[in-house]
């Protein structure tokens, strides 16, 4: 179990007047203090991990996140800042001495500009949300992590949330124009605009995915794109993961950019045609789903090329999809693939490091013998264009020592990113799942460098406490 | 006056920690290129890059280049070229705009963050920055980022760096994401009355599912045209010209360009945009649909040689260096919510005035404490950025 910092006496002790103070600052029914309303928010999609809040507010204006931000300054108490809760790294994780300043009541979409092609959104839009409001008119939001439905913008920002798709159309950080800032002090900050690359220091690049350490984001300006005329999907399966990774080296080396390029194992593609009835090869050992866009003439140009490609490593079979059904189809069970381990596991660790795409195979063998060496079950799926692996470890969250040693092997994994020259994790951020892993990836002068630039826009620490930085070395938060 | 041209990375720490040691300023540059760029520098010695050079890492089949900050961009720019790969934010060969000789390096590019027309679609060149090694004011080295297109681990120090112009740190060595070349690319141009019509036609380009990775609009003596790229499979590039040129119907006639790489070449250095020696130049970022407003008032404030690229949304402008033509580049950026910068200007000029947007407030404060922890002894590129 990773450990949170005490917590501090002195704010506990003054709950009844942080409340009350809370209380004169927002409109009344937007701060949670009875303990019963204050459960839903006591964890978030690391389900392991849980700690009721000192209190919750749900503001509806950046004045309101301000305010309560300037507040909770003044007073050195902690806050924590939520989108819709569904990290899975714990970057939503209270405190028990801690406000939770939760977006979902930021759920205006202000303006839409398809001649400028951008939207400015509340941080509490959903990710579907924004893509559902210009989805008539052809245009959609590019990242698209798994999530989508009910993840929130605010929360992409801060975690700079990728998706199946980013490949080709990059990850949050890629596809943002402006955000508002609001600073632990309360200051609000406009940073960027409706243009491009605004001169001086990217703060936009810092501010995208810095996991609520240097200020809270209340509403972003994002770039919407126009849509492919169509887009369709294929499915090669194959003998062994060196094949299928050989296979997808080809892909790319053609000069082929696949919209998206995902691999399956073999006990996920069991997972997920168990699941999903899919219709999945069960004799492969690896599965790649690969989808092109563009006119259906060239859907087909580009379906020939790779099929062509995936030719040469003798697959064991290939579906090529003649209609948007049979692509839907073909992603039916990629798109359920955790909701399929789910079934056959009580409870499963869903794992996300990066690893250059040419250790793949080295990857899995070693995770395999991990799964053996831990006696826990793994499914692994991959963006295999861009290199994220994400092994869903099976364990049972009733059974301490299962847990624990899923735990020790999701570490495990992760180190053995690292060390193949890849990082913790490709999108779900560090929170405080990974925290005590970052020193494997970064030396401690590195982290100190870190800090030192969140000291600057926190310099107490009161910002998503306890997560992303180890807490040894740190002054200011007691273990 | 001296130069430090260390051969490497630990040298090069060096010559920072002793700099830092004695409160003793550097100018820090590759090859130069942009000396001219943004502010003078108020430094005794200069720190170059030149030294640390060569490709130290290129997998084509994972969309990944590693270069030492030195290494020119020509010579990644071939490597690249012999698998079929490329740049893709194109960033511009400014050396006839700065007046120049040798070709720009990685870490000069990155460090000005300068991208080609095709940011319009496929991004800024820190877009594509995958991982850095630095060295920050007092001698540290440190990394940010990795190898790999998907990280989030930790802070993105790496984008805090792009287009830092070397006041946050050293970069000496720099991983970017590469993709294919466009196997052909087919441009279309239409001759447009004004430059709204010119920058609506280039929106409707934009919004069209044909992806557009280039649509700039040149003013010439006889008239504006604009101009939209496509770059993709043969086979592609001749279907979505043709349903381009359906598209835009309503925007006039459009032609099709023959040999069209030059051209866009000649647009990514900001040739078109004619600037004389003497001259300023100035870049403003806009929202495309504030470009005809930004252009009817600055030429109504200055003679001024204008070129659109980014859809209309970024200007480029030449025209005397003085306080007033500069005010009044200022004043558009600001009408328009956008940004500007002062390119090029003599060093009287540049000296006196913002070259860039001032901050708020609590930013400027927090962008000092940020400073201060990357350069805690302010060595690194003083005055480059603002005064």
């Amino acid at each position: 179990m990773i450990s949170l910092p005490a917590p501090k006496p002195e704010i506990l002790a003054r709950r009844d007047t942080i409340l009350a103070d809370l209380a004169r600052l927002l409109p009344e029914d937007a701060v949670i203090g009875e303990p019963l309303r204050l459960r839903p928010y006591e964890t978030d999609g690391l389900a392991a991990y849980r700690q009721i809040p000192l209190a919750v507010v749900l503001p509806r204006t950046t004045e309101e996140v301000a305010a309560v931000l300037r507040y909770c300054n003044a007073n050195g108490i902690r806050v924590v800042p939520r989108g819709a809760g569904t990290s899975l790294s714990g970057g939503a994780l209270p405190l028990a001495d801690a406000v939770v300043i939760g977006l979902m009541r930021m759920n205006v979409i202000r303006e839409i500009n398809y001649e400028d092609r951008y939207a400015i959104v509340g941080a509490g839009v959903t990710n579907i949300g924004i893509t559902n409001a210009v989805a008539d008119d052809g245009f959609f939001y590019a990242p698209d992590p798994s999530s989508q439905l009910a993840c929130m913008i605010g929360g992409n920002v801060m975690m700079n949330s990728g998706g199946a798709h980013c490949l080709k159309y990059g990850v949050t950080a890629n596809n943002l124009l402006g955000l508002t800032f609001v600073t632990i002090e309360g200051e609000v900050i406009e940073i960027g605009g409706r243009h491009l690359d605004s001169a001086g220091y990217d703060w936009l690049g810092l501010i995208t995915g810095s996991e609520g350490q240097l200020g809270m984001v209340t509403e972003v300006t994002v770039r919407i794109l126009r849509g492919p005329e169509g887009a369709r999907a294929m499915l090669a399966a194959f003998s062994s993961v060196e094949v299928a990774g050989a296979a997808v080296d080809a892909i790319i080396g053609s000069g082929i950019i696949p919209v998206a390029l995902e691999f399956m194992d073999r006990p996920c593609i069991h997972a997920c045609e168990a699941f999903a009835h899919a219709g999945y090869p069960l004799d492969a050992e690896a599965m790649l789903i690969i989808e092109v866009e563009g006119s259906i003439a060239e859907q087909d140009m580009l379906l020939d090329r790779i099929r062509g490609i995936c030719a040469r490593f003798e697959p064991t079979s290939m579906k090529v999809a003649e209609s948007a059904d049979q692509s839907a189809a073909i992603w039916k069970g990629r798109k359920g693939a955790f909701g399929a381990v789910g079934r056959i596991s009580p409870d499963y660790l869903c794992m996300d490091g990066t690893i250059p795409t040419g250790e793949l195979p080295h990857v899995l063998k070693r995770i395999s013998e991990m799964s053996v060496q831990y006696g826990l079950q793994v499914a692994n799926v991959f963006h295999a264009g861009d290199g994220n692996l994400h092994p869903l470890i099976m364990f049972d969250a009733n059974d301490a020592d299962s847990f624990r040693r899923a735990e020790a092997f999701g570490a495990d994994i992760l180190t053995l990113c690292v060390e193949v020259g890849g990082c913790l994790t490709g999108e779900h951020g560090v929170g405080v799942e990974k925290r005590d892993l970052m020193t494997k990836q970064f030396t401690g002068a590195e982290l100190s460098l870190q800090r030192a630039v969140k000291s600057a826009f926190d310099p107490e620490w009161l910002l998503n406490t306890a997560k992303v930085f180890p807490l040894e070395d740190n002054p200011k938060i007691a273990a | 006056m001296s130069t430090f041209s260390p051969d490497t990375e630990e040298a090069l720490a060096g010559e920072v920690a002793r700099a830092h040691a004695a409160r003793e300023p550097l100018a820090i540059e590759g090859h130069g290129t942009k000396r001219a760029m943004l502010r003078p520098v108020q430094a005794a010695h200069t720190l170059s890059t030149r030294n640390l050079t060569g490709i130290t890492l290129y997998r084509p089949t994972e969309l990944m280049i590693r270069a030492r900050a030195g290494t020119p961009i020509p010579e990644i720019e071939a490597a690249l070229a012999e698998n079929g790969q490329q740049l893709i934010a194109e960033p511009p060969d400014l050396r006839a705009l700065f007046g120049t000789e040798e070709p720009a390096t990685l870490g000069g590019v990155v460090s000005t963050n300068l991208s080609g027309p095709r940011r319009i679609m496929w991004g800024a060149m820190r877009d594509h920055v995958l991982g850095i090694r630095a060295v920050a004011g007092d001698g540290e080295i440190f990394r940010s980022g990795g190898r790999v297109l998907k990280n989030v681990t930790g802070l993105d120090l790496c984008k805090l760096l792009s287009g830092a112009h070397g006041t946050l740190g050293v970069l000496t060595e720099v991983a970017l994401k590469v993709l294919p070349a466009g196997e052909a690319t087919g441009t279309l141009s239409i001759r447009v009355k004004d430059v709204a019509s010119g920058a609506a036609a280039l929106s409707a380009a934009l919004g069209s599912p044909y992806g557009v990775s280039g649509a700039a609009l040149l003013l010439e003596a006889d008239g504006i045209t604009a101009l939209a790229r496509i770059e993709d499979f043969a086979e592609s590039v001749t279907y979505r010209l043709g349903r381009l040129r359906e598209e835009l119907a309503a925007h006039g006639e459009a032609r099709l360009v023959e040999d069209p790489r030059p051209l866009w070449r000649s647009i990514r250095d900001a040739e078109p945009l004619g600037a004389a020696p003497e001259d300023a130049v100035w870049r403003i970022s806009v929202a495309p649909s504030q470009a005809a407003q930004v252009v009817a008032s600055l030429q109504g404030a200055f003679a001024a040689k204008l070129m659109l690229d980014w859809g209309g949304g970024l200007i480029w402008i030449a025209g005397p260096a003085t306080t007033q033509a500069h005010g009044a580049v200022m004043q558009a950026a600001a009408a328009a919510g956008g940004s500007f910068t002062l390119f090029r200007a003599p060093a009287a000029l540049a000296t006196g005035v913002p070259v860039l947007p001032e901050e708020p407030l609590p930013l400027a404060a927090i962008a000092r404490r940020v400073k201060a922890v990357l350069d805690p002894a302010g060595v690194l590129n003083p005055g480059r950025m603002r005064a």
